[in-house]
């Protein structure tokens, strides 16, 4: 559905050259939902804005939905454009048209007749959940509602391609999740291929299938989400996969608890999919002479499955310990020993 | 009462000059709001980093609506006597000030909807584009109707000016009530005649500033 090729773009300005995107290339498949996550600075939103021929690459070709991007100009790329759209941070609404003129704006745009229009849209404020809002100012709407009628817009036209630029970076907790789980009702109700872009891990986790990592320019690290949860590689990725599975002050904890506990070991266990299932605590004491001490844990959903982690002590004879710990090793279970005290 | 008060006004001649001025104030008006917005809009594409962007025309239109913001009033009447002369074939009545009034008139207000289309959201006409609108849908759909409160309340303050710049015309022979003001006040010491041609132009002032005033908070749903 989507392919970059060999993609670079450079900014020129007085003060010199700067490569905001080098050398990207990538597939995206129809109906996935695939993320791209940096911090600020990292070239993700040139990249999603180049999907759209918002901006062209200095070099290489951008192919979304059988169009050339990086090449069609005029009235082909306004077209094409009108199959892949796309929803903002700050929504961009026109604060002087309602919620219906806003949602019909992109189907005058596409010359659709008075009457479609208005049927389209109210089909779309259903399907975002909008009921009542209708003929409301974007003013008198709330950050999440604002953020449905910019998804009601950019399907109007039924598109293939949704590019979501930071669109929950705005938002509350609650409502982020709340569009998140809109977005995934869209994406397996009408197939729709999502692209998105964000700094919260949060956010690929909840519905992403496949997560691209960038960093100054680069894509770092690229996989299906669970992959790089369960084995992030760049140092970068695992940053990004601690925001969600360890709470900020896990460190601090830990390093505590190593300390409180001279004696034994602290381990870190990281589940997957069906492994988080099993009765791992229970095998464990059962079989070897070692207390257990739970000491911290969590479980994040993803698309492809479930990831957890566990923080535990164990405490006995060294020999057993090891014996305990090479037991769940055997279990497939990430294990990692935080320290020796 | 009014007689008394105002012995040398006489109604009929004050009621057509009032009625020139209207004239002229709304013609003007009119004719500085298309051209205005148009040089204005103009201004803005051509800028850097939008639609049309193109350093030279933006130069060219820059430096045309400067040069006639400067000239003072009174100056450009003068200098557009030869103009005005060829466009109208005369220099006296109400439609001979109106050349005047339009070029005096116009690159004030096309800065007012320069300003007033530079705080659109950038974010906002790049949602256009995304969407994939033409350029024409974007300057009627985005962006005059994203800036009309903007562009209403600095048209309030051109009318405005434009009334008293009709004042100043009729000094030279365009006609209304600064022409009466002058020629039946001033130069008769006949001082009643001002003040009346003053308090009528001060009411108009606050009809136009009170109409525009209604027009921008209804229009404005920010």
């Amino acid at each position: 559905m989507i392919s970059i090729k060999d993609v670079q773009k450079i900014f020129s300005s007085k003060k010199g050259q700067v490569k905001a995107v080098d050398n990207v290339n990538l597939e995206v498949k129809e109906g996935e939902i695939f993320g791209v996550i940096g911090y600020s600075g990292a070239g993700k939103s040139t990249l999603i804005r180049m999907l759209n021929g918002l901006e062209l690459p200095t070099h290489g070709s951008v192919t979304v939905a059988g169009n050339e991007v990086s090449k069609i100009k005029g009235s082909k790329l306004r077209k094409a454009r009108q199959e892949i759209s796309m929803i903002f941070q700050h929504f961009n609404l026109l604060w002087s048209r309602t919620v219906r003129e806003n949602i019909a704006f992109p189907l005058e745009i596409a010359g659709v007749s008075r009457q479609e229009r208005l049927k389209r849209v109210d089909e779309l404020i259903k399907l975002v959940g909008l009921e009542g809002r209708e003929d409301a100012y974007p003013s008198q709407l709330s950050g999440g509602q604002k953020q449905r009628v910019g998804i009601a817009r950019a399907l109007a036209n039924n598109p293939k391609v949704l590019l979501c630029d930071e669109a929950t970076s705005a938002l509350d907790p609650q409502t982020t999740d709340s569009i998140l789980e809109l977005l995934v009702d869209i994406n397996e109700r009408l197939g729709l291929t999502i692209v998105l872009i964000t700094h919260e891990m949060h956010v690929i986790r909840k519905i992403c299938h496949r997560v691209a990592v960038m960093e100054g320019g680069r894509i770092v690290e690229i996989g299906p989400v669970l992959d790089v949860f369960r084995n992030p590689k760049a140092v970068i990725t695992k940053r990004f996969v601690q925001q969600v599975t360890e709470p900020e002050e896990t460190k601090e904890t830990i390093d505590h608890l190593v300390d409180l506990y001279p004696k034994g070991k602290v381990v870190q266990l990281g589940f997957v999919g069906e492994s988080a299932e099993q009765p791992l605590i229970t095998n464990l004491i059962r079989n070897f002479q070692v207390t257990v001490n739970i000491l911290q844990g969590k479980i994040s959903q993803t698309q492809n499955g479930s990831y957890g982690t566990l923080f535990i002590h164990v405490d006995g004879e060294a020999e057993e310990v090891a014996k305990a710990i090479e037991f769940i090793h055997s279990q497939q279970v990430g294990v990692e020993v935080i320290s020796n005290a | 009462m009014l007689n008394e008060w105002f012995p040398n006004v006489k109604w009929d001649s004050m009621w057509e000059a009032t009625m020139e001025t209207l004239y002229m104030t709304a013609i003007s008006v009119l004719a500085t709001f298309i051209l205005g917005a148009i040089l204005g809009l103009l201004l803005f594409l051509t800028s850097k980093g939008n639609i049309w962007e193109n350093a030279a025309i933006n130069k060219v239109i820059s430096a045309f609506v400067n040069i006639f913001r400067s000239i003072p009033f009174i100056i450009l009447i003068v200098l557009l006597i030869p103009f005005t002369k060829f466009l109208l074939g005369t220099m006296i009545g109400e439609d001979a000030a109106l050349p005047a009034l339009i070029i005096g008139a116009a690159p004030f207000y096309a800065r007012m909807v320069e300003i007033g289309l530079r705080e659109i959201d950038k974010g906002v006409i790049e949602a256009a584009k995304s969407m994939g609108a033409k350029t024409s849908t974007i300057i009627w759909k985005v962006l005059l109707p994203e800036s009309m409160p903007a562009l209403v309340s600095g048209i309030t303050v051109t009318a405005i000016a434009l009334v008293g710049y009709t004042a100043m015309a009729g000094v030279i022979g365009a006609g209304g009530l600064g022409n009466l003001a002058y020629l039946e006040g001033f130069q008769r010491s006949r001082s009643d005649v001002t003040l009346m041609a003053t308090v009528i132009i001060l009411i108009i002032v606050f009809i136009i500033q009170f109409i525009g005033d209604i027009i921008t908070t209804k229009l404005d749903k920010r």
